[in-house]
């Protein structure tokens, strides 16, 4: 029941706002949504450390197991390893957060917001936890509506255009796997991850998908994650999205929803057709290799902050293909890492962007200078997350990147050294951006009465440093969790 | 011939035969001072004909009526659980689309006692159709049907856009029909009967197939599926809002099983000879009408693009043949007309001092003005859009596992495309409901317009998405019989 209970939480809260808009009228409803929001959250984060804590990560197989029969061979179930319960617990802990920095920074609608992201943190938690492949793919498509609503209603000047792109894209590579899914569900009888995992038909033990099947339902999903994630070449909807999104937006999209992506090629793509992904393996490290070298280029010449956070999340996703396509344990193990640790830096980049663009209104790099002058506390943790995305050792970026390289090494020197070579870029990109918003002369004027952190911001902020260098330091904590599921992987693709 | 028994076996349709003549002459004494009661009476009987044909339905037996040894061994009349399950379900449409038409047949002074009659006998005429087991019986449906679908149109006497789309509607179906009777009549010709035993027993020839050529131009024109849907959203644009609200649902519902019913039993035998062609009617409805609507300013012509492509998708499941796509084909209708009944009942329902509203930028700012119709609104339209969790979503994955299962990959892909293009306009709406700032407040929502979004978006979600296997149980039973 636990998992049931960690998805629905934040969908009661939401009713209960809904309820309260309706009975109570805008105003009231604004003021009460806040404390009924962050209550949710905070109960479903209380909720998932239970699910966490009754998590052993020894055994391999998946548990706190919920099942019911629904229709046909479908079923609801769900149920975590531990590379679900980690991302589960991302997203869970990111979610406070996110609804602690709305309330100050959406003034309009309040109610309506805060029911949104609610309704998002349910189908997020349920993409993790689905273990029928239906289920998944309602709470996969489903996440798109309240997404479209949250960049298009309290979005920036041109959210028409992004919202649109943002749901159009992935939703065409959604009903590519839709179409696959369907075939799958009519050759094996059962959408069941588990028997479809093993491959085998569950009556008669026969082969489900030969090789030459494999390759066009490896392509569908394909469609589908390589969208979410994104990978070069159709990441174009990805800077848009983040660019016109409202802070929290950002910080939900980059955390949790690009790493939905990263999930489905393990849940499903490795272990289903691991003839196909062998098959593709070249594919894969070309693509990874070239968002990594070209996203890291094109994120040094932006002109907005966010773009270019955007832009390095495309590289830093290139080391999460990058690292699942080596095949082996340091790959797997480091590309799980580098999605837990992205979502915290890429989450807390974007919530230093969210401070200074909540009190200047602007994003444009050109517009700041100087801003150690006016805000040491600020200065002092944006220099943390950036050196963090960099991969700086004793960060979690570090850990995620190096795994992933030495996992690629293995299979193939010059993805590695490709690889190599972006990780010079970020370094380019990130410490110039660094540079130019907080280093050097205040030539501004209006920049001179910016305040400081808040202590809300600071608490935000802080949080989520003390997770960056804890995850750096001690990485053996995701490790310990995943370790199992990761053995589990490669198992199955006979590796 | 036991005459009773034959009535007692067409209860729905005799039901609604009994109120249509009763209700004639006590209009036609009471005339239009009794019209609202009229219209309650009428949504009752046809609530009550929607019970009969699901007790018929829970009864679980094939029923045949009105045979005659030497000219109708089977009967004239024979339902199966098919078309009992849509015959409910027309009935159960037309009632709610009666209940939710009052407030605009007021403000729009239309309350003439003629109204409800005419949706009583169109529903009739659509089911008659799906009981008819002759393709004679099949031809005085359709008409009944078509002519009361002509007069509704242009009820708006002192409108020239509602003559206008009577009108048309009425040339162009009198072409189609006269398609349907040549077709019908080739087909008497080379396989010597009019029953549909008959015509599965025939052996494939030339002149038969001829036949079911125009049979089938026939029947998609009354679909609405490209390349005949021309008419369509002319049609829809002149009509008056709540004729337009039933037009959508119980004779779409009633037509696109008809067209299945009729391919399945009839001509399930030639299946190889016309598979094909429902499936390229298929995929240009998909495609004009995910296309076509983009570009559209007016809600009505929007809408109109938007069901020739959901029948569009409809029709993958009769490509599929009986087995894999019958309770498809059901269980997208259903959930379809479900949801449009809602939408385009609460979108032509909203009206801007006494007129309707038809431009999509008269939505403009609804979530403020109206939160509770916005958000209604905002699930019925992802569940026409197929968008999970809404319950559209399920006869989507119905018809596109029956797609698959017929060997169509390229059907099934066709209108995957179909759905993001089609996706353009649906969240345009969403887009004008929720992002646009308000414009000039809007008038009072009935509370029967209200009740019936309620029900259809509490219907679509939450409620279908949870027990969704009572639909798809009761629809496989129903493809079974």
């Amino acid at each position: 029941m636990i998992l049931t209970l960690t998805t629905f939480l934040p969908l009661i809260g939401a009713v209960l706002i809904m309820a309260v808009r309706i009975v109570g009228g805008a105003s009231a409803a604004g003021s009460a949504s806040k404390g009924i929001a962050l209550l949710a959250s905070l109960a479903t984060l209380g909720v998932s450390l239970v699910a966490l804590s009754q998590f052993d990560p020894t055994v391999a197989d998946y548990q706190l197991v919920d099942e019911a029969p629904w229709f046909g061979g479908s079923s609801y179930k769900l149920g975590v390893d531990g590379l679900a319960i980690s991302l589960v617990v991302l997203t869970t802990a990111l979610m406070p957060l996110c609804i602690l920095q709305s309330m100050k920074s959406i003034e309009d609608r309040l109610a309506e917001y805060m029911v949104a992201f609610l309704v998002l943190e349910t189908l997020m938690i349920g993409v993790f936890c689905a273990l029928d492949l239906v289920l998944f793919y309602v709470f996969f498509e489903g996440g798109l509506i309240p997404m479209f609503l949250i960049i298009g209603v309290w979005g920036g000047k041109n959210r028409l255009y992004a919202a649109f792109k943002f749901f159009l894209y992935t939703l065409l590579g959604s009903l590519l796997l839709l179409a696959a899914l369907v075939y799958m569900a009519i050759v094996a009888g059962t959408t069941d991850v588990v028997v479809l995992q093993e491959g085998l038909h569950p009556e008669t033990g026969a082969l489900l998908f030969p090789p030459e099947v494999q390759t066009w339902l490896w392509l569908a999903f394909f469609a589908s994650f390589a969208v979410k994630l994104p990978m070069w070449p159709v990441h174009t909807w990805l800077p848009d999205a983040h660019v016109e999104a409202p802070t929290a937006g950002s910080v939900v999209l980059a955390a949790v929803l690009l790493k939905m992506g990263g999930y489905g090629f393990l849940r499903f793509s490795l272990p289903m057709f691991p003839e196909a992904s062998m098959l593709f393996q070249p594919l894969m490290f070309g693509l990874s290799v070239v968002a990594i070298v070209y996203a890291s280029l094109v994120a040094f010449r932006q002109t907005d902050i966010k773009k270019l956070v955007a832009y390095s999340s495309v590289a830093h996703m290139g080391f999460v293909t990058l690292g699942i396509f080596s095949f082996n344990e340091a790959g797997i193990q480091g590309a799980i890492f580098q999605m837990i640790s992205h979502g915290v830096i890429s989450g807390a980049l974007f919530f230093c962007v969210g401070v200074i663009y909540d009190r200047m209104h602007t994003r444009e790099i050109a517009f700041y200078g100087g801003l150690v002058h006016r805000m040491p506390v600020y200065a002092a943790l944006f220099m943390l997350f950036s050196m963090a995305n960099v991969g700086l050792p004793g960060t979690s970026g570090f850990v995620g990147e190096i795994l992933t390289m030495v996992g690629a090494f293995q299979a193939s020197t010059w993805a590695a050294a490709g690889a190599a070579l972006g990780v010079i870029l970020s370094a380019v990109y990130m410490l110039t951006l660094y540079r130019r918003t907080v280093f050097g002369e205040m030539t501004n004027q209006k920049l001179l009465d910016i305040k400081d952190v808040t202590p809300l911001e600071f608490c935000i902020l802080g949080l989520l440093a003390v997770s960056a260098v804890g995850l750096g330091v001690f990485p053996g904590v995701v490790f310990g969790l995943t370790e199992s599921s990761t053995s589990e992987v490669l198992r199955m693709i006979g590796r | 011939m036991n005459f009773l028994a034959d009535i007692n076996n067409a209860l729905p349709e005799a039901i609604l035969v009994a109120f249509g003549l009763v209700g004639l002459l006590v209009g036609a004494i009471g005339g239009d001072r009794i019209s609202g009661l009229l219209r309650l009476v009428a949504a009752i009987a046809l609530a009550a004909a929607s019970a009969a044909a699901f007790v018929q339905f829970g009864r679980g037996e094939t029923i045949s009526a009105f045979a005659s040894a030497e000219l109708a061994p089977e009967g004239l009349y024979r339902v199966t659980l098919f078309t009992l399950f849509a015959k409910g379900v027309t009935y159960a449409m037309a009632a709610f689309a009666l209940f939710m038409s009052s407030g605009f047949l007021k403000s729009a002074q239309m309350e003439r006692y003629e109204y409800p009659l005419l949706i009583v006998f169109g529903s009739l005429g659509a089911g008659m159709m799906l009981s008819a087991n002759d393709l004679m019986t099949l031809y005085v449906g359709i008409e009944t049907l078509s002519l009361s679908s002509y007069v509704l149109a242009a009820f708006r006497r002192d409108s020239i856009k509602s003559a206008e789309a009577g009108l048309k509607y009425f040339v162009l179906g009198a072409l189609a029909s006269g398609l349907l009777l040549y077709g019908s009549a080739l087909i008497y010709g080379f396989s010597g009967g009019t029953g549909y035993a008959a015509i599965a027993a025939a052996p494939t020839s030339v002149g038969l197939l001829f036949g079911l050529v125009f049979v089938i131009c026939g029947l998609a024109f009354k679909a609405s599926a490209a390349p005949f849907h021309i008419w369509t959203p002319d049609v829809y644009e002149g009509a008056p809002s709540p004729v337009v609200a039933f037009f959508s649902t119980a004779p779409k519902i009633a037509a696109v099983t008809l067209l299945a019913h009729v391919m399945f039993v009839a001509f399930g035998p030639h299946i190889a000879s016309w598979q094909l062609i429902i499936a390229i009617i298929a995929a240009l409805s998909m495609l004009i009408g995910a296309f076509g609507a983009l570009m559209q300013n007016s809600i009505k012509r929007i809408l109109a693009y938007s069901s020739i492509s959901n029948v569009g998708f409809a029709l993958i499941g009769i490509a599929a043949g009986a087995e894999a796509g019958a309770a498809a084909v059901l269980v997208y209708m259903t959930l379809y007309v479900i949801a449009t009944l809602g939408m385009f009942g609460g979108v032509l329902a909203l009206r801007r001092g006494g007129k309707s509203i038809d431009a999509v930028s008269d939505l403009n700012g609804l979530v403020k003005s109206k939160p509770g119709m916005a958000l209604g609104l905002l699930i019925l339209i992802f569940s026409v859009a197929g968008i999970p969790p809404a319950a559209g979503f399920w006869g989507k994955l119905q018809v596109f596992t029956a797609g698959i299962e017929a060997d169509m990959l390229w059907l099934v892909l066709v209108g995957a495309l179909a759905s993001v293009v089609s996706l353009g306009y649906y969240l345009r709406l969403v887009w004008a409901m929720f992002m646009k700032p308000a414009g000039e407040p809007l008038d009072r929502t009935d509370v029967s317009v209200a009740a019936t979004v309620a029900i259809s978006a509490l219907i679509v979600f939450p409620i279908l998405t949870v027990a969704i296997q009572m639909l798809l149980s009761a629809t496989a039973l129903a493809a079974g019989g």
